[in-house]
């Protein structure tokens, strides 16, 4: 047929047995069509498995592959279904490490289904005994799958566009302490942080509807809030409410009342809640006009070591497909993990429309998003005014900076926090688009800021000497 | 300790101090290096359920100079002096609004 440029040997009757893979499934001659989704593996052999008959068993079992033949292979068209490992490559500095190359034909995959995608490809192989460790690092999703798919909600534009803010990153805070709160005092935090110039408050993503704090009484205080501090300051304003739930049917429940009240933007947990019941929910988001922010709790588990799991880029990407307004990203200079070139590759992935493969930034393949709408990255954690000049320079107008503990610990509290987390934001975008260097003048900017605002001149006298100076552990 | 004071702001730059002319000026030129077409708007309310303002004239696709620019907003503020007034810029490419920042806040404020 013309769909195979490499031949599996069929006709030669049914022999039962074991077959080594590569036989069926290392192509290095093969060339991958542009609508297969193509896969960079991490792969660490056990000892004695050599790299061709990994990658093949990597290629075999993450798609037609089982570790017998079966005579009912033989009533199929194996060239048109199997995943195929067409190129291997030793990684530089290890013994025993390649990055096994692997094509999917687009027909093993359901349309619009991040869960069967990941079903297949990261499925079953990952236990796979002939592999000591296994990482995905990267996907290429071809246009023709990515069609399927509805994606964010609304996306960057349009999602500036309900909100009225242009030309600067937006600002939030994650309400503290995380747990414990009753609903009525959580709301007065809320509208503090807003009174004072915050655009958006957060729930903690470990609230979802504890005793303590019902979800029902917290959306409500909390939409009270918001529209208390929209009237007072003439801005629009918003509360992620976090809808994750136990079950499907009351995480819609929570969305449908949330939409109810009014209230601009809801939250989810992408990994935690699953990606059937995220794609639900961004569809629900999309056909009822809510924004959506995206929670990564769990990440890390999957994301973290070098040599096994998955790279948070095809988390990132497979969220876009899902859907998602907003999904964090790491902050480059805060209290969590994250290399700078590395992580500035999975947020152009997040929110451009074509991102060039470069190997640099850890980026295997060119992919092109067919106009899907972007991603904003959220950077959290760790973060005060001091990083505010990095943070402008690093992530540029289309993100959202979170400070929760640099707005909710200011010493006279939430509102003149959140006024000097907005003047130190405000002075450095005026002094870049001025010209002045954020990276080098920074300290300077802030200072002169500092010196017609007493919120920040505070905010200023108590972040001084805060650094957070560890290694990255995530490393090309 | 200070109580943080109620007060209405006007969404990109009304954080700072109202801006000079030499401020907005700067603001300008980087939009136009930006290859953004700048247009100035004015409304008698801030509220922020209207997101239009009233277009002075049309964008100033022809613009050169930032002080083209600058000259309409001053032409507006002497007509409409108790009107708020921003500037707002337009990427065509991307096709949407990309700034937008407030050069005009009548009856206010402390910064």
């Amino acid at each position: 047929m013309s769909y195979s440029q490499t031949q599996t040997q069929a006709k030669s009757g049914y022999q039962a047995g074991v077959k080594d893979y590569k036989l069926t499934y290392y192509t290095p001659d093969y060339t991958p069509r542009d609508t297969d989704i193509l896969a960079a593996f991490r792969v660490t052999p056990q000892p004695g498995v050599p790299p061709e008959e990994a990658g093949a068993a990597v290629a075999a079992e993450s798609s037609t592959g089982t570790w017998t033949t079966v005579w009912t292979d033989l009533l199929t068209d194996l060239d048109r279904y199997k995943g195929r490992c067409y190129d291997i490559e030793p990684v530089p500095g290890e013994d025993n490490q390649f990055i096994c190359f692997i094509a999917y034909p687009l027909d093993l995959f359901e349309e619009g289904s991040v869960t069967n995608m990941l079903t297949s490809i990261v499925g079953n192989v990952f236990g796979f005994k002939a592999l000591r460790a296994l990482r995905l690092e990267d996907l290429r999703i071809p246009i023709a799958y990515l069609k399927t798919f509805q994606g964010p909600p609304h996306g960057i534009t349009v999602e500036r566009d309900k909100l009225n803010k242009y030309g600067r990153p937006l600002l939030g805070c994650t309400i503290k302490p995380k747990l414990g709160l009753s609903a009525k005092n959580y709301g007065r935090a809320v509208y503090e942080c807003l009174r004072g110039g915050l655009d958006f408050t957060k729930d903690d993503e470990n609230i979802n509807s504890q005793p303590f704090m019902r979800w029902r009484d917290r959306f409500l205080f909390v939409q009270e809030a918001i529209e208390k501090a929209q009237a007072e300051t003439g801005e629009i304003k918003g509360h992620y409410l976090n809808v994750t739930a136990p079950t499907c049917e009351d995480m819609m429940k929570r969305a449908e009342f949330a939409k109810e009240i009014g209230t601009p933007i809801i939250m989810h947990d992408f990994l935690t809640g699953g990606f059937t019941a995220n794609t639900t929910l961004a569809k629900y988001c999309r056909d009822n006009g809510l924004l959506l922010h995206i929670h990564r709790a769990m990440h890390a588990v999957i994301d973290r070591q070098k040599n096994h799991g998955m790279h948070f880029r095809v988390l990132a990407k497979c969220l876009r497909m899902s859907g998602g307004d907003h999904l964090h990203s790491g902050t480059v200079v805060g209290k969590l993990e994250g290399d700078k070139a590395i992580t500035m590759g999975f947020v152009d992935l997040m929110r451009e429309d074509h991102i060039e493969a470069d190997r640099s930034r850890g980026i295997y393949f060119t992919q092109d998003w067919a106009s899907m709408p972007g991603v904003m990255p959220v950077a959290s954690g760790g973060i005060h005014i001091w990083h505010m000049p990095a943070l402008v320079e690093i992530f540029g107008d289309d993100s959202c900076l979170q400070f929760g503990g640099g707005t909710l610990g200011h010493p006279w509290g939430n509102a003149p926090g959140a006024t000097a987390n907005r003047v130190a934001l405000e002075a450095c975008i005026q002094a870049r688009n001025e010209g002045r260097n954020l990276m080098r003048e920074g300290g300077d900017i802030i200072r002169e800021a500092a010196r017609w605002s007493p919120e920040l001149a505070v905010a200023c006298e108590l972040w001084k000497e805060i650094k957070f100076e560890f290694e990255a552990m995530d490393t090309v | 300790m200070q109580t943080l004071p109620k007060e209405k702001r006007f969404e990109t730059l009304s954080y700072l101090p109202p801006l000079s002319d030499a401020q907005i000026t700067r603001q300008i030129d980087y939009m136009l290096r930006q290859g953004y077409f700048a247009a100035v708007e004015f409304n008698e309310s801030s509220d922020p359920t209207e997101c239009y303002w009233t277009m002075w004239k049309l964008p100033l696709f022809n613009a050169r100079s930032a002080q083209e620019v600058l000259s309409e907003v001053q032409a507006c503020r002497s007509t409409y002096p108790s009107c708020y007034i921003r500037v707002v810029g337009f990427d065509n490419v991307r096709q949407c609004q990309a700034m937008m920042f407030i050069v005009h806040k009548p009856n206010t404020n402390r910064y």
